[in-house]
């Protein structure tokens, strides 16, 4: 075993609030080793984050405070330090990187600057040194043409590079231990793919440790040495990778991985984690996880479980109480199985060279000069009671073509068939009126609901606009009917949106969307704001209104084991045009175009066994103000050939269903 | 960013001839010139004759908008409309209703304002700045929180009694500066030094609470936590990392009343008898001289929209996210 | 028939209510029914809950009740009926007074000859005296009201005042020992809980989690200025009289109504322009956005000064040429301070107007507001429903932040002569009247005092109870 850099034991960190002292860190202990990397996996708000600023005494004054606890750098207790002494530690012997790559640099100060700063600080190296070193630094986070780099602004850069300078200021103090906290959350799948690689090529380099912070099975899976899972502001198990995914022991993370939505679990419901995590502000008297727990038993309730000697805080696990849990089976509920509509060939809705083109105004007298061309020829057919997923990265259009598709967009060409009719040329009357069959669910479900409208109001507007209810009687009876649809308290409509935690709200919103008896409803990124175990719930809920109403869905998403668990199609876009679609197996199983391969390649899969080679794209996506000449993905694609720079490829047909846009199936 | 100057200034010609016609409407239209002669003549001489005449020596024996009585563009141009407010835009004032040429007395009288307004504007500027950046440097502390509630304190008094206490104190007390008159060069110096300090203090109390929240904001971005990560002391993070960002709203907040530094202060320059602008004014008020009025009426608007563009201009050169087209 | 004018009852008086005065009932009805509304809405009244739980804004909100209070009794206006007419109808008085007249009638009737300080018994310059034996001397002539009950004003003035603040003091402690029982009682009764644990808990600030302590010492605070007032402007001249000999206690209470008149009708005047129009440009775009963009960039690109002092030079000129239409200097004043709240209005809407419009761009882009329009939910109503109550916060934020500084207005505008009627009793005409003054030996300093010591107290809470505003209801600054 390597020794030990880092010793955490017992970290707690409290912060003051109006509602009581909430203990978002509570006796948190674990050991880094030199050169390895530690991952703490959890969900929002377990206190994951709260335990790395604890770690380099960063935690948001005057709030917070560290309340107790040890962390041992190389023997010293460095919460002992004092402020000075700290500064030295930061950014030296520990550095950090942030999730939010777009924030965390200064806009103002040129990236070669803020590099410097940290080789300033921490080096003996001086002026043209202290440059040449900066440039050295860029060029080993793969920045090109670093020089001319240096002088460049935050702004001037991707999400994607701004991370990369962000592990360049990290790595200008050669530190011990690296805390990266959600290093990749922020950036799309194969941007991820880039960064996590990075940072793998750079620990082989130095032999530094890295402490990840992440709520990504995915990404553990891939770069985790050892894991540590918190829940609710205590690591709760602690164990080597292979092991953890092999058979992970705590109740939670037993959970965790069966909430996770993938192809071999379609048809079936996921495994959701009932209730919500505990308040902070309260003290515990037994387990954490107790209230939603399905193996608990009395002594959970008032006894807190023991750190054990393998490695988790579980009664199940005690030798003590063993024996009581193996004669009480847990009440383990069976995967339900969920009645999944197979393909009807009745076409609801057909989209056909849909265009979106938002005017770009430059010069004198701000003539249009040039169109952001955000979706740029889609079609799309929808069947009834089925899923189409549209899966693409950030910036390729995908929701601008969902919202173009409701006509909640100017549209600039094309057409939308439904029920016979073309949706972009209706007159406002007819549109309001076919309104109620086409429905949409945001990503964000903060926004999505007027924070000043009680909930019976905001499921009663669509029926008002609508006249699908006449008396107030009948719409309250079935806002009643719609909030236990999607098992939501009846009581709720005389309460505030905020009142509800997100998974709850977003219920709401889908209970919204029903109150109107829509055919298809627009599904914005509907789970990617939520945690997995919340998210578990929604597709759940989803797939079973699907079969109840026989709706039909555009699912518009960028998490691929969404898609494989719940999507009939596929249609992947890039740069505001799809490139391939099919049947899900056939796009998912069998993906043809250049990019398809790349971004499933790139996607971190648990399973070991499964792990592929990922292909490697480069740079980042282009703007779709001024896409590539030919096939907009030829920049990017390793099988390019002049006819790709030349011109856009043809769709090229496989089956009867799987048809994609390359050039390299042209011929055959 | 020279298209983008002209564009500017382009747009700002329908809004300058906004600002004509709303003067225009106001002084004319409301008011007919024959109710001004009536109350420049005083109750007692008002006469027919007496108002024709006042109106003939004034150039408002004119039709408002035009002129039947001439031909071709003479009968646009001998109106009011095109003496009085058209030749604005050539900056062309024209003489006031006591005679005096207005151009020239502008001219004249900016000198004394600026004298007063730069100096206020500088060390008000250094002043505020220092403040609230010590408030954000001791935030949450019985400093932060003195400073907080003298600000309020300093903002919730009035500015005439900033002046009269000020005179009566510095002058009538203590004789340390003259009470009020103003001459040029560097003797000048000692009737600066009180009409100063007293913007000064009486800016200090808004200026400073604006320019705490200004930095309160940009501390609790994420880039401070980056740059506290990378082990920086916490001086160094507030005049490196915070300070240049906060001095993009600060600075670019000031620049817009540059330009309206030549118009002086009303206040000031009447309690301390400084002849500028200011003071030039609250006499044409007084004299109910409308003339000089409708003139520092559209200067001031020109002036404005001038402050407008820099401000757009600065931003391009603190901040480096923009860039004009 | 000789009727006197000691028959007619002191109810018998004709309305006489100034434009200013509907417009401050419109006022109140409106605050009335926002109240009503507010408390119906929990997200309306968390916030209301939060300012008012904190001492200093408590505090405030009491002192800028209390001011209201004296503007509003202000505001009710009448003449009193003189005499009977032969045919039996009641013959008025040309005067106009308020509500507050009446209340203190002594302070307003007890005028003196010229200055006198601050409870002084004799008049600040030497005037000759005729003595009853017909020599003349030159001396302080003694006040005609101010110290007058007493035998021997120099010697037992100070006697006297000291025992007049005992008293009040005592009647004060009193009543505020009733008032803290009658909330107790108050409070025990809503909560069903004991007297005594009341009383103990409103001790702890635990009742209800109001600041008690805060209310009861504001409110007892305002109750002692009452008695001591009570006791001694009535005698004597607390803050001394003016050049023409009125009690300046008397005119800066009454400047509290034209401060408040200022402060509060601008906005209201300027509101509906400023949030129809602001939301219009924000949530239409367009050429409506260009037109009502083109508007406030104009006005506001002329000074704001330099357009008050023009558009109320005019309407002077205007007045001062129609002096028919006004039958009395009192509706002449009130129609003028009218002008100047509508001028204030016209220059200070755009600032708000494009506030809203940016915050209306951002939320018609909003996922709720897609949602609506994808429902199919009329313009009309997603401006109503969804954009207004979201934009109200910084409507509201913006005028309580406004109304400190157009209280300071009034002063300077005054002062620069274009402010209020010169016969109008402002603090801006106080301190321009008491300007003049500060070149004489001794100073005349009392009426600035007065102005002083008003203008800021009611600026302050003002400003203060702004910030509680603005921490409780900008969701920025909340978490």
């Amino acid at each position: 075993m390597n020794e030990n850099l880092i010793t955490i034991r017992n970290l707690k960190t409290w912060f003051d609030t109006p509602r009581g002292t909430l203990r978002a860190v509570d006796g948190v202990s674990f050991d880094i080793r030199k050169g390895e990397t530690f991952a703490l996996l959890g969900e929002s708000g377990c206190g994951k984050s709260i335990t790395a600023l604890s770690l380099m005494q960063l935690v948001p004054e005057p709030a917070g405070r560290i309340a107790g606890g040890s962390v041992h750098l190389d023997g010293d207790d460095i919460l002992q330090y004092s402020e000075a002494r700290m500064r030295d530690v930061r950014g030296s012997r520990i550095a950090m990187i942030f999730q939010e790559p777009q924030t965390s640099l200064n806009p103002v100060i040129s990236i070669g600057d803020q590099i410097r700063e940290t080789v300033l600080q921490h080096t003996s190296l001086k002026n043209d040194a202290a440059k040449q070193r900066v440039i050295e630094l860029l060029d080993s986070v793969g920045i090109p043409d670093p020089k001319r780099r240096y002088e460049e602004y935050p702004h001037q850069l991707s999400g994607g590079m701004k991370q990369r300078i962000m592990i360049a200021i990290a790595l200008a103090g050669e530190p011990d231990l690296l805390i990266a906290d959600e290093p990749t959350t922020a950036l799309d799948v194969t941007i991820q793919a880039q960064v996590l690689d990075l940072l793998k090529k750079i620990q082989a380099d130095t032999g530094m440790a890295i402490l990840l912070i992440t709520h990504d099975l995915g990404v553990v899976a891939g770069m985790a040495d050892r894991i540590g899972v918190m829940y609710a502001g205590q690591i709760i198990e602690q164990a080597d990778r292979e092991q953890f995914f092999k058979t992970p022991r705590h109740p939670y993370a037993e959970k965790l991985f069966a909430s996770l939505p993938g192809d071999m679990k379609r048809g079936q419901a996921l495994a959701v984690i009932k209730g919500n995590v505990p308040a902070l502000t309260q003290e515990f008297t037994g387990c954490r996880f107790v209230e939603r727990c399905d193996y608990a038993l009395p002594v959970c309730n008032d006894t807190v479980p023991d750190w054990l000697d393998s490695d988790v805080s579980c009664h199940r696990f005690d030798p003590n109480w063993q024996k009581l849990f193996a004669t009480q089976q847990a009440q383990q509920m069976q995967a339900e199985s969920i009645n999944r509509v197979e393909p009807a060939e009745e076409l609801l809705l057909e989209v056909n060279n849909l265009k979106v083109h938002f005017p770009v105004h430059t010069g004198l007298l701000r003539r249009v000069s040039g169109y952001v061309k955000a979706v740029d020829g889609v079609s799309l057919s929808i069947r009834k009671g089925h899923t189409l997923a549209l899966v693409g990265e950030s910036g390729c259009g995908k929701t601008t073509a969902g919202k173009g598709l409701l006509q909640l967009l100017p549209v600039t060409s094309g057409e939308v068939v439904y029920d016979g009719m073309d949706l972009c040329r209706q007159n406002a009357s007819t549109l309001r009126k076919l309104r109620s069959d086409l429905q949409i669910i945001f990503q964000d479900p903060y926004s999505s609901m007027n924070p000043r409208m009680l909930v019976g109001d905001i499921i009663a507007e669509g029926m008002i606009a609508q006249g699908i209810a006449k008396t107030k009687q009948q719409r309250n009876d079935m806002t009643a009917q719609l909030l236990q649809q999607v098992g939501l308290p009846v009581d709720s409509v005389n309460r505030y949106p905020h009142e509800f935690s997100g998974g709850q709200r977003q219920r709401i919103c889908i209970a919204r969307a029903l109150a109107v008896n829509p055919k298809l409803i627009v599904c914005d990124e509907p789970t990617s704001a939520l945690d997995v175990s919340v998210q578990a719930q929604i597709l759940n809920l989803l797939q079973k209104l699907q079969s109840e109403l026989q709706l039909s869905f555009l699912f518009i998403t960028h998490n691929i084991s969404v898609v494989e668990y719940l999507a009939h199609e596929v249609a992947v876009m890039y740069l505001g045009r799809i490139v391939e679609q099919g049947h899900v197996d056939e796009v998912l199983h069998s993906p043809k175009h250049p990019y398809t391969q790349a971004l499933l390649s790139a996607v971190p899969v648990i399973d070991p066994a499964t792990q592929q080679e990922i292909i490697h794209l480069e740079g980042d996506l282009p703007s779709p103000l001024n896409p590539p000449m030919g096939c907009h993905f030829h920049p990017r694609c390793t099988h390019a050939t002049q006819a790709c720079k030349d011109h856009y490829p043809q769709a090229v047909s496989f089956s009867g269903t799987h048809t994609v846009s390359c050039h390299l199936y042209a011929t055959s | 960013m020279l298209a983008y100057i002209t564009r500017r200034l382009l747009y700002a010609i329908p809004i300058l001839i906004g600002v004509n016609l709303i003067t225009f409407a106001l002084f004319f239209i409301v008011n007919t010139p024959d109710n001004i002669a009536r109350m420049q003549l005083g109750v007692k001489n008002v006469t027919p004759e007496a108002i024709q005449k006042w109106k003939a020596n004034h150039g408002y024996d004119k039709p408002l908008l035009y002129n039947e009585n001439k031909n071709g563009s003479e009968a646009l141009t001998e109106t009011i409309f095109y003496t009085k407010s058209v030749r604005l835009f050539v900056f062309d004032f024209g003489v006031s209703d006591e005679g005096r040429d207005i151009s020239h007395d502008i001219s004249q009288r900016m000198w004394p304002s600026l004298a007063i307004a730069i100096p206020s504007l500088i060390v008000g500027l250094l002043v505020n700045i220092s403040l609230s950046m010590l408030l954000a440097f001791f935030r949450g502390s019985y400093i932060d929180v003195t400073g907080v509630i003298t600000g309020v304190v300093l903002i919730s008094i009035s500015a005439l009694f900033y002046i009269i206490g000020g005179q009566y104190i510095m002058s009538k007390l203590w004789h340390l500066v003259p009470i009020s008159g103003y001459t040029e060069g560097v003797a000048g110096f000692k009737f600066l030094i009180l009409p100063v300090a007293i913007a000064v203090i009486g800016g200090v109390g808004s200026g400073t609470r604006w320019y705490r929240t200004i930095f309160l904001e940009e501390i609790n971005k994420d880039y401070v936590r980056t740059a506290r990560a990378k082990g920086l002391s916490e001086l160094r993070v507030l005049f490196r990392h915070i300070l240049k960002n906060a001095m993009i709203p600060i600075l670019t907040g000031v620049v817009v009343i540059i330009p309206l530094l030549f118009m002086g202060s009303l206040l000031t320059e009447s309690f301390f008898g400084i002849p500028g602008l200011g003071s030039y004014t609250i006499d044409a008020i007084h004299a109910q001289d409308f003339a000089i009025v409708r003139a520092m009426v559209f200067l001031g608007s020109v002036l404005y929209i001038i402050g407008l563009i820099l401000t757009d201009i600065s931003y391009t050169l603190v901040d480096p996210r923009i860039r004009l087209s | 028939m000789n009727i006197t004018s000691n028959t007619i009852a002191w109810w018998q008086v004709m309305p006489n209510v100034l434009w200013t005065d509907w417009l401050i009932y419109l006022l109140l009805i409106a605050v009335g029914v926002f109240v009503y509304h507010a408390r119906r809405h929990e997200h309306l009244r968390a916030p209301w809950r939060q300012i008012l739980r904190r001492r200093l804004a408590m505090s405030s909100c009491i002192i800028l009740l209390s001011f209201a209070t004296i503007g509003m009794l202000d505001s009710i206006h009448f003449r009193q009926a003189t005499d009977l007419r032969d045919d039996g109808s009641l013959r008025y008085s040309n005067e106009s007074v308020s509500l507050f007249d009446q209340l203190v009638l002594p302070l307003k009737n007890n005028t003196e000859k010229t200055y006198s300080a601050p409870f002084a018994t004799q008049l600040y310059s030497k005037e000759n005296i005729e003595a009853a034996d017909g020599s003349v001397s030159r001396d302080y002539p003694k006040l005609k009201y101010g110290g007058a009950h007493l035998d021997n004003a120099g010697r037992d003035a100070s006697k006297d005042i000291q025992n007049r603040i005992v008293t009040a003091t005592w009647h004060a402690a009193l009543a505020i020992v009733l008032l803290t029982l009658l909330f107790a009682i108050w409070q025990s009764m809503k909560n069903k809980t004991q007297l005594g644990c009341v009383l103990l808990k409103m001790w702890r600030g635990e009742q209800d989690g109001l600041p008690w302590k805060t209310v009861i010492t504001t409110l007892g605070s305002i109750i002692l200025l009452i008695f001591l007032s009570r006791e001694l402007a009535t005698v004597y001249h607390v803050f001394g009289t003016d050049k023409v000999g009125q009690d300046v206690f008397y005119l800066t209470l009454k400047s509290i109504r034209t401060g408040l008149v200022i402060g509060t009708l601008t906005t209201l005047i300027m509101l509906p322009f400023a949030i129809m129009l602001g939301i219009m440009a924000g949530y239409f775009r367009g050429w409506v956005d260009d037109l009502i963009q083109y508007i406030y960039t104009t006005l506001s690109s002329i000074p704001s000064v330099l357009l008050i002092v023009a558009a109320v030079l005019m309407i002077q000129v205007l007045i001062d040429n129609n002096p028919d239409a006004f039958t009395t200097l009192q509706q002449r004043a009130d129609v003028k301070l009218l002008a100047l709240c509508f001028i204030l209005g016209i220059t200070s809407w755009t600032g708000l107007c494009r506030l809203l419009r940016g915050e209306s761009l951002k939320l018609r882009e909003a996922d709720y507001i897609q949602a609506a329009q994808a429902f199919g939910v009329s313009n009309f109503k997603i401006i109503t429903r969804h954009i207004l109550p979201n934009v109200m916060h910084i409507v509201l934020i913006l005028v309580v932040l406004d109304f400190s500084g157009l209280v300071l207005a009034e002063a300077v505008l005054s002062y620069v002569g274009v402010g209020v009627d010169p016969s109008m009793i402002s603090w801006g005409n106080m301190i321009n009247g008491a300007r003049l003054e500060m070149a004489r030996e001794p100073v005349v300093w009392w009426s600035l005092m007065a102005a002083f010591i008003f203008m800021l107290l009611l600026v302050l809470t003002a400003n203060l109870f702004a910030d509680a505003v603005r921490d409780a209801f900008d969701p920025r600054l909340r978490n």
